[in-house]
């Protein structure tokens, strides 16, 4: 129930919804919820809704930190 | 003298079925001939017996028998009809036997479109002609509005099995290696996708395939080292597995990072929650195999086109408590149990 | 997959686990509760628990919105349902959850109730909208994540002007649950249950943002880490936790940065406050009434409210007096430490919500972990 998932927005369709696709697999989803929404960008869906919009910057910094703390131990070993 | 007989021509393209298609008289009869024999067309058929005769071959007989009461009927990569074929062939072919015949009864509700009963008839005509084993012997039934959901197949299957080969989910023993022919969990996305309250777009078809004649390259290539044969079918692998744990009394060790998925498969079954260890298949088979016999059965298996991504995915253990248990990607271990409760009704 | 798979990267993982064995003082232990049963999933799923060194414990809180959801609820939706009128919608999660003397929505179905799964809140609107007829209740469930589907459905519903449309509101709030946990015997004198930090949840986070955490990181001095729900995120959130412990500071950092923002998802907050406004207490499964923990829908909005249209009565009910739900729900207890777990109470045989969803600690374990609990009695 729990479950969101980041998927791309690949077209905007009327009434506040969007097709998101992931893998070839495309659904019908909301954006009602989130602002300034391209085709293009990724967001977080969950139960039929989009939530949140992936930011690739913070995504880098992230994926930066993860790497530094593995850097770090095979700096070690 | 010939009498000329007037017989008004069914209306397929707009007709549909009625009481009448299941009364047993001339309707019965016609609908029978029109839409049945004539996508099914084979010699038994023709003589238009209840019952059809065959000689039995010589060695150990083996019969199956199968319903299929899937929603929706037509899905990408197939339908209710070629499903059948399919499904059946493969149960027999699971006990390493050849399969020979098909029968087919049908359980059609009134109203049901003529043009769909006709594409489902003459799809399971195509599968039963692609894979060599004919449909000999049939029966309809019609029953009232409201009472059958559209139509219900039931099929039983005949083959015969090589002398000498026993498989039986009891045969699993630790040390032996674990096959699978190929992606895991394509038919039930398939289905899925059409389920109106679930509605996702996917180009990923089910593998619907009658898997016979791949059972016959493993059985050349090392039939003294197979101990046990399924395809994953309801309830997915994670079922199958469970059960010859079960049966074998032993455990299984798999490998993720092993495991044939495909990739728009696991992007839909993120999207609904699903693992594809759960999910159907329809066109893939499982295999427990004697460790020296392994890479000769896999090498055959590539070598066939339904076989081209088999892939070894884990061995059999001993284990007490009969766990199947599973080295994540990640080198953590989780279990691989059966799902509970009805994940999606009516997948096959 | 882009920004999943980046985040499940085996080598990585390894890597990460290395650094958190590092970085854990091999003379304290530490204890990290999470509350978001994407996160027990996920913990789960991916066997996170063998990744990290045995100094380094992972408990469960109560993330599960059905889980957390009172026998009496269910109870209550089941007699919503066996009205003739009502075509009750659900998410699948709910279908199996015990209610009293052994029902569940799943039986209530079978004898004849009309109750049918939806993936989403809007799909509850078009069977309303497609069956004028029927009286559609939408039992909904959930933290703040599921809250804004809730109120977007009734915003629909009202443009549609569609009168046979309702809700059972259950929605219940995460910073109640964290606080009702620290205030907790438990928690704050006996010390049964040790919390070093928080693991905040992801997605509830992508709405309400990470300010509300900073309350409890201050007035309870304990660091909250927001994390994503990928093994990754995990690992570098427990990676954080334990150097905030180390460091000895209590702050909220944000791992989840990529879908999370202080302030949260505005738009999604506005559209709660809409609608809905605070009960003054609620029962939850295992925590007992708490206070200021729950919604329910506005004077203004009553139309849409099945508890007001059917006249729902709140009749409290208790669980199967061995059912350890609640203790493991605040963390007290693990789900081997229930005399029922894997016998009377398993997946296929659930006598809690614990072990229907997906999310709960018990179906968790049971699906996937409970293999190590021999290897835990042998050592």
């Amino acid at each position: 129930m729990c479950l969101a998932i980041p998927a791309q927005v690949t077209a905007l369709l009327p009434d506040g919804m969007a097709r998101v696709t992931l893998e070839g697999v495309s659904k019908d989803v909301s954006i009602a919820l989130v602002e300034g929404v391209a085709v293009g960008d990724y967001v977080v869906v969950h139960v039929g809704f989009a939530l949140s919009k992936i930011d690739p910057e913070e995504a880098q910094q992230t994926l930066a930190l993860l790497a530094e703390a593995a850097a770090l131990v095979a700096a070690d070993l | 003298m010939s009498v000329k007989t007037y017989r008004r021509k069914l209306d397929i393209a707009n007709g549909h079925i009625d009481l009448s298609h299941g009364a047993g008289g001339r309707a019965m009869a016609q609908l029978i001939a029109d839409v049945f024999h004539k996508a099914l067309d084979n010699a038994w058929l023709r003589q238009g017996n209840d019952q059809a005769a065959f000689d039995v071959a010589g060695g150990r007989m083996v019969m199956t028998t199968d319903s299929y009461v899937i929603s929706p009927l037509f899905f990408p990569g197939g339908d209710i009809g070629s499903l059948a074929v399919h499904g059946t062939i493969n149960d027999v072919a699971m006990g390493g036997a050849k399969p020979l015949y098909l029968s087919a009864s049908f359980i059609i509700e009134e109203g049901f479109p003529l043009a769909d009963l006709k594409r489902i008839a003459e799809s399971m005509g195509a599968a039963s002609r692609a894979a060599g084993v004919p449909v000999i012997t049939g029966d309809t039934k019609v029953v009232e509005r409201g009472k059958g959901d559209g139509v219900f197949i039931s099929t039983t299957g005949i083959g015969v099995a090589p002398p000498g080969l026993e498989l039986s989910a009891e045969k699993a023993r630790p040390g032996d290696r674990v096959i699978v022919s190929g992606s895991i969990g394509d038919h039930g996305v398939a289905v899925m996708s059409r389920r109106q309250n679930l509605s996702f777009d996917t180009e990923i078809v089910s593998d619907s395939a009658p898997l016979h004649e791949l059972v016959a390259a493993m059985i050349e290539a090392g039939g003294a080292g197979l101990r046990v044969m399924r395809d994953p079918t309801r309830g997915g692998l994670a079922a199958t597995l469970n059960e010859l744990a079960q049966r074998s009394d032993v455990g299984f060790r798999l490998e993720e990072a092993m495991l044939p998925v495909k990739p728009g498969v696991a992007a839909a079954c993120e999207l609904l929650g699903l693992d594809p260890l759960n999910v159907a298949n329809e066109g893939k088979l499982v295999a427990v195999v004697a460790p020296d016999a392994a890479e000769a059965i896999l090498a055959a298996m590539r070598a066939h086109p339904l076989g081209r991504e088999a892939a070894i995915i884990g061995e059999v253990v001993a284990d007490a408590r009969r766990f199947v248990l599973m080295t994540t990607e990640f080198g953590g271990g989780r279990i691989i149990d059966w799902l509970s409760g009805e994940q999606l009704p009516r997948i096959c | 997959m882009k920004y999943i798979d980046e985040y499940r990267d085996a080598k990585l993982a390894r890597s990460l686990a290395a650094a958190i064995a590092r970085a854990a003082d091999p003379a304290a232990s530490y204890y990290f509760m999470e509350f978001c049963g994407g996160h027990t999933h996920a913990i789960s799923r991916y066997g996170i628990e063998d990744l990290l060194p045995d100094n380094v414990h992972l408990v469960h809180g109560p993330g599960c919105p059905v889980c957390v959801l009172p026998v009496g609820r269910i109870d209550a939706a089941i007699r919503l349902a066996a009205r003739p009128e009502v075509t009750l919608c659900t998410y699948g999660d709910l279908m199996r959850v015990p209610g009293s003397k052994g029902t569940s929505l799943m039986s209530a179905r079978a004898a004849g109730a009309d109750i049918r799964m939806v993936y989403s809140t809007l799909d509850a609107v078009r069977i309303a909208a497609a069956e004028p007829a029927r009286q559609v209740v939408f039992f909904a469930i959930g933290f703040e994540t599921t809250t804004p589907p809730t109120a977007l459905a009734i915003r629909l519903a009202a443009q549609k002007g569609l009168a046979n449309f309702t809700i059972f509101c259950n929605h219940v709030l995460t910073p109640s649950a964290i606080q009702n946990i620290l205030e907790s015997p438990d928690v704050r004198e006996l010390g049964r249950v040790r919390i070093d930090g928080f693991i905040g949840p992801a997605h509830v986070s992508t709405v309400i943002g990470t300010d509300p955490y900073a309350f409890f990181a201050q007035e309870f001095a304990k660091p909250v880490v927001v994390a994503g729900f990928e093994p990754l995120d995990v690992l570098l959130g427990v990676l954080m936790l334990i150097r905030q412990v180390n460091d000895g500071r209590h702050e909220v950092e944000n791992e989840y940065g990529r879908a999370v923002r202080p302030g949260g998802n505005e738009r999604a907050k506005a559209e709660v406050a809409e609608f809905f406004e605070l009960r003054k207490s609620f029962e939850w499964r295992g925590l007992g009434f708490v206070p200021y923990s729950g919604l329910r829908l506005k004077e203004k909005y009553a139309a849409y409210d099945a508890e007001r249209r059917f006249g729902v009565e709140d009749i409290s009910a208790s669980d199967n007096p061995a059912c350890e739900c609640g203790a493991i729900l605040r963390g007290v207890k693990k789900p081997a430490d229930c005399k029922l777990f894997g016998t009377v109470c398993t997946p296929d045989t659930p006598m809690g919500s614990c072990m229907v969803s997906a999310e709960g600690a018990c179906a968790a374990h049971w699906t996937y972990g409970r293999f190590r609990d021999e290897v835990r009695k042998a050592s």
